[in-house]
This record gives structure tokens, C-alpha cells and sequence, in this order.
């Protein structure tokens, strides 16, 4: 006992000082560092490198692709988010509870048997396959399966984001409309859209940002053709077992400067959204 | 309940708000169309080969060798996280000091950052020139990239933030009272940890071992890079499953994702079910 007094709930100042160190040595090691990695190869031979990196025709077709897999993946998603959410928070029904764990799953299940499911319905020896191939029609190792394997594997964010807020608001707003006369897509539209649209805005900045980095789901139905259907996460694949380690740890700069930007911008949605529960979070 | 009663053509119960048929429909036509009817294909293509095809490709010892390396190094790697999250996550919560908020945001890293970033950052940092890899080896002389260390090392950095973010909230609400009547009551500091904080806290560390776990059997971006990948030495199953693709091998492949799917439910169904036992002991 140092004698001074303190809250018997409270350690002494020097535990205290202890446990800080020993946090600040784990998330030194474990979180720092790696990232620190990234930028210190990235930028290793100078920026002119790493930039003259980023600008290969092949690198520059990998940022494009990753782009438009996001722009089809993440409005998909938008929707059949926010309707399983609304449908699951608004309405009473039996298995609602199902529904939920179903949509949950693909977070249980390992990206490569998320992109394995899409080659073994539509892949040459798929259920398939014979049928799209005498119609001329690619669906694996084409943009058509990049767009289902990533579609798999960011499906809950939007659900997983706006449902629990929209369940905690209740449904007596909506129900005051209905009684108002408001169709669905008017009492979705003006009254439960504005009192969820930060949380709706973090889903889908969650969303985007596993789809535009999503890396085993995308290996399995890719086939790695470059300039065609290899994705930022892949040309970093690519390049690292190539040895071309400053284009790769370039590329990955980038995808990691993703990371951070919807990091500290879901951060910010989170405090607005805490205010969308009238003060509660 | 089961899903064919979900409510096509009746009405639902409380009918006050509209739009329930449209968004129900839209929610089950994708839910259907990207997940469901995919999984059957999983669970369907393995019997191609019959059960004792099934079976042999069980039985090969390639693929129970990368099956026991995913399992193990996710339990191992989970484990290793649970002090280091309760750790983080004390820290957090109870102490306040300048930088806390940055080192809140810290702890979401492991999301944030894209697999095979993780990967190549984690192998370039313990390779044997890595600002890692070089002082554990000059050292202890221990190897972390391309052992199995590296693999659980990898699979630490994921699972990090499921342990910190589950035990967090609750440690949050913990009635503080609680500790204060137990150090009233004569206890010491020690004995109220053990006797009254870790217990509660119990609930919330299993169930981020089991999601840290979880994602950790089927990782595999940030775990390729730094495994190197030997068959029956550094071969996670994932990868082995990329490996039977490549050679058309599609009903093998689905036997060695059935088996890792069935595998882990199975096991997160007894952690829940641990779960459950406690919660009740302590009701």
C-alpha cells in the first residue's frame, strides 16, 4: 500500500503504468509495425518509384476493375440490405430470427469457399458450365463472377450496420404514417431513411472498402489475367511473387490508405450515428 | 420455424406499416440468389464422388494435415489474442491517458487493412531481415516466416480486434459497485479480479475466441504470404482448396470446404452451448 488514498476499485499507479506499457508494446508490435511496413517498402526506393509503380498500364487496370466490382457490388448490396433490414425492424413475422443468422453467414464462411461456391455452379466442370459455355457466356474468371464472389462476401455489412439501430428506434414513426396515409416507399423514404442515414452511410463505406479489398474470395474466381480480371489485391499478389516488391508494397499502400480513410471516416459516422439514438451510444 | 414459412401469400400479422411482401421478396430473392442456392452447390458436389470417394479424399493425409494446421493455428492464434485483447481492451476502458482515443482507433487496424496487405506487411516485418523477423532470430534464433509460427502470428494480427471489441462493451457496463463491495467486503485486489471481474468478463472472452476463431480457420490473404505453404508442413486448408481447383479438382475441393464449414459450426455450436452452461451457473 503506497498509503495515499485511492478508490479501492482502482489499481495502484504503478500497475496501472505497467498494463499502459505492456498495451502500448502489443499495439506497437501487432498494429503498428505492420502497417509502418507497408509504407517504409512502399516508399523505400522514393516516392518517384512508387508512384511510377501505381502508373503501369497493368497496375492502372487492376485500380479501374477494383472500382467498378465496387460500384456494381456495393449498390446490390445497398439495396438487399436495407430492404432485409427494414422488412426484419419494421414487420412482425415468424423466422425473422433465421433470417438474420442466414444473413450473418457468409461471415462464417472462409473467403475461398465463398469464391469455390460461384466456380462449382459456373465454372467449366460447374453445374452450369456446359450450358454458359455453348452460349458464349464467361461468368468465372470474368467480371460477372468477381462481382458474385465479392457480393458474397460483403452481403451482411449493410444489414449488420443500419438493423440494429433501426430495431432500437422501434416502429411507431412508421406506424403514424401508415395511419397517415404514406405508402412504404414514402414512410421508408421520410422516415426512416433520415433517422438512420449515418449508420446507413458507415455500412456502406464498410461495405466498399472489404469489396474493394477483398482478396481470397476474388483469387479463387479471378484466373489472374492481367489487365483484365486481376484486382488491386491480386496485382499486389502478382507482383509480390514476381519480386517486384516496390510496385507491390505500392499498390498495397494504396489499399491500405483505404483502410485508413474508412477507418477514421466510420469512426466519425459512429459518433453521428450515436446521435441518431437520441444520445444513448 | 423453417424458411418455407415465411410468409408467402399470407398476410402478415400486423399489417400497418406497407411495403412488407416487396422488401421481404427483394430480401429473400438475394439472399437466395447469392448465398443459399451457392451453398448448396457446396454441399451438393461432394457426393459426386460417392461416399467412399468422399471419404478417401478425407482420408488423404494431405488434406487432413492442412485441415489440423487451420484448426490448430486458429485455436492457438485465438488463445494467444485472449490476454492481449483483455489487455487492450482494460486499457481502453479503465485507464485514461493522452493518445487513448488513437490507440482506440488503432485496435480496428486488422479490419480495416485488406488481407493481402496484411500479408505481405506481416512477411516483410518477420522475414529474417524484417524489423521483426531479424532480432527473434539473432536473439532466440526462432524463424517466424514460412513456420507454422507465422501462420499463428498472422492469424493473431486478424483475430486482435474480435477478442478487444467483444470484451470492451461489457467490461464498459460492469457495475463498478460490484468491485467496490467486494474491496469493502476485505477482499483483496487480486481476489476480486479473479472472484468477480474475470467471471464476468467470461461470457465476453469466449465469444470473441470463437469469432477471432472463426475468422481464423478460413483466412487466408493475410496467411499465404507468410505461411510457405509446404504440403503437409505450411499448408493452411484454404490454400489447399485453391490448389484442387487448379487442378479441376471441383468435387474434392468442395469436400475440403464441406469439411471446414461442418467442422467449425460444429465446434462454435459446443463453445455456444459452454456458453449457455455458464450463464446459467451463474444465474
Amino acid at each position: 500500500m503506497s498509503g495515499a488514498f485511492r478508490p479501492a476499485n482502482q489499481d495502484s499507479p504503478l500497475l496501472r503504468g505497467l498494463l499502459l506499457a505492456a498495451a502500448v508494446l502489443v499495439a506497437l508490435v501487432m498494429l503498428v509495425l505492420p502497417l509502418a511496413a507497408v509504407l517504409a517498402e512502399a516508399l523505400r526506393r522514393g516516392l518517384g518509384v512508387a508512384l511510377a509503380a501505381i502508373a503501369e498500364p497493368d497496375t492502372l487496370a487492376a485500380i479501374r476493375l477494383t472500382m467498378l466490382v465496387a460500384a456494381l457490388t456495393v449498390p446490390l448490396n445497398l439495396v438487399g440490405g436495407v430492404a432485409a433490414a427494414w422488412c426484419i425492424a419494421k414487420h412482425q413475422f415468424p423466422g425473422r430470427r433465421l433470417l438474420v443468422t442466414l444473413i450473418e453467414l457468409p461471415f462464417a464462411v472462409s473467403p475461398v469457399i465463398a469464391g469455390m461456391v460461384f466456380v462449382l455452379m459456373f465454372g467449366a466442370q460447374g453445374w452450369f458450365g456446359p450450358w454458359l459455355q455453348a452460349r458464349d457466356i464467361q461468368v468465372v474468371f470474368a467480371l460477372p463472377g468477381l462481382v458474385l464472389a465479392t457480393m458474397f462476401v460483403t452481403f451482411p455489412f449493410v444489414a449488420r450496420t443500419v438493423l440494429p439501430l433501426m430495431q432500437e428506434q422501434g416502429k411507431d414513426e412508421e406506424e403514424a404514417a401508415a395511419t397517415l396515409g404514406a405508402s412504404g416507399l414514402q414512410t421508408f423514404l421520410r422516415v426512416t431513411l433520415p433517422n438512420v442515414k449515418w449508420a446507413l452511410l458507415a455500412g456502406v463505406l464498410l461495405c466498399n472498402a472489404r469489396a474493394m479489398g477483398e482478396f481470397g474470395a476474388v483469387s479463387v474466381v479471378s484466373g489472374h489475367i492481367r489487365g483484365e480480371t486481376n484486382t488491386m489485391p491480386l496485382h499486389v499478389e502478382i507482383l509480390y511473387n514476381e519480386y517486384q516488391f516496390a510496385g507491390a508494397f505500392a499498390v498495397a499502400a494504396l489499399l491500405a490508405l483505404l483502410g485508413l480513410v474508412t477507418l477514421a471516416a466510420k469512426t466519425l459516422l459512429e459518433r453521428l450515428a450515436g446521435r441518431e439514438m437520441g444520445g444513448r451510444a | 420455424m423453417s424458411a418455407t414459412t415465411l410468409g408467402f401469400g399470407r398476410p402478415a400479422p400486423i399489417a400497418a406499416i406497407p411495403g412488407f411482401r416487396l422488401t421481404l421478396g427483394i430480401t429473400l430473392a438475394w439472399l437466395g440468389a447469392v448465398v443459399l442456392v451457392p451453398l448448396a452447390a457446396l454441399a451438393l458436389r461432394p457426393w459426386e464422388l460417392g461416399l467412399d470417394g468422399v471419404l478417401a479424399v478425407l482420408a488423404d493425409p494431405r488434406v487432413l494435415a492442412a485441415l489440423r494446421l487451420s484448426f490448430a493455428a486458429a485455436a492457438l492464434a485465438a488463445l494467444l489474442d485472449l490476454p492481449l485483447g483483455l489487455l487492450l481492451a482494460w486499457v481502453i476502458v479503465r485507464l485514461r491517458f493522452p493518445g487513448r482515443g488513437a490507440l482506440d482507433a488503432a485496435l480496428d487496424l486488422p479490419f480495416a487493412l485488406p488481407t493481402a496487405v496484411a500479408g505481405i506487411a506481416l512477411t516483410a516485418l518477420c522475414a529474417p531481415n524484417g524489423w521483426l523477423g531479424a532480432p527473434m532470430e539473432a536473439l532466440f534464433g526462432w524463424k517466424i516466416a514460412f513456420t507454422q509460427a507465422g501462420i499463428v502470428f498472422a492469424l493473431m494480427f486478424t483475430g486482435l480486434p474480435f477478442i478487444v471489441r467483444t470484451v470492451e462493451p461489457v467490461l464498459r457496463d460492469m457495475a463498478r459497485d460490484a468491485e467496490e463491495a467486494a474491496a469493502t467486503l476485505g477482499a483483496s485486489r487480486a481476489q476480486t479480479l479473479a472472484r468477480v471481474v474475470l467471471p464476468a468478463l467470461l461470457p465476453a472472452l469466449l465469444t470473441g475466441f470463437s469469432l477471432a476463431f472463426a475468422r481464423s480457420v478460413g483466412e487466408y490473404g493475410s496467411v499465404i504470404f507468410i505461411a510457405g505453404n509446404l504440403p503437409m508442413a505450411t499448408e493452411i486448408a484454404p490454400l489447399l482448396i485453391v490448389v484442387k481447383l487448379e487442378q479441376f479438382d471441383y468435387a474434392g475441393a468442395a469436400v475440403v470446404g464441406m469439411a471446414m464449414l461442418l467442422l467449425s459450426f460444429m465446434l462454435l455450436l459446443l463453445i455456444n452451448q459452454a456458453q449457455r452452461l455458464l450463464r446459467r451457473g451463474r444465474a
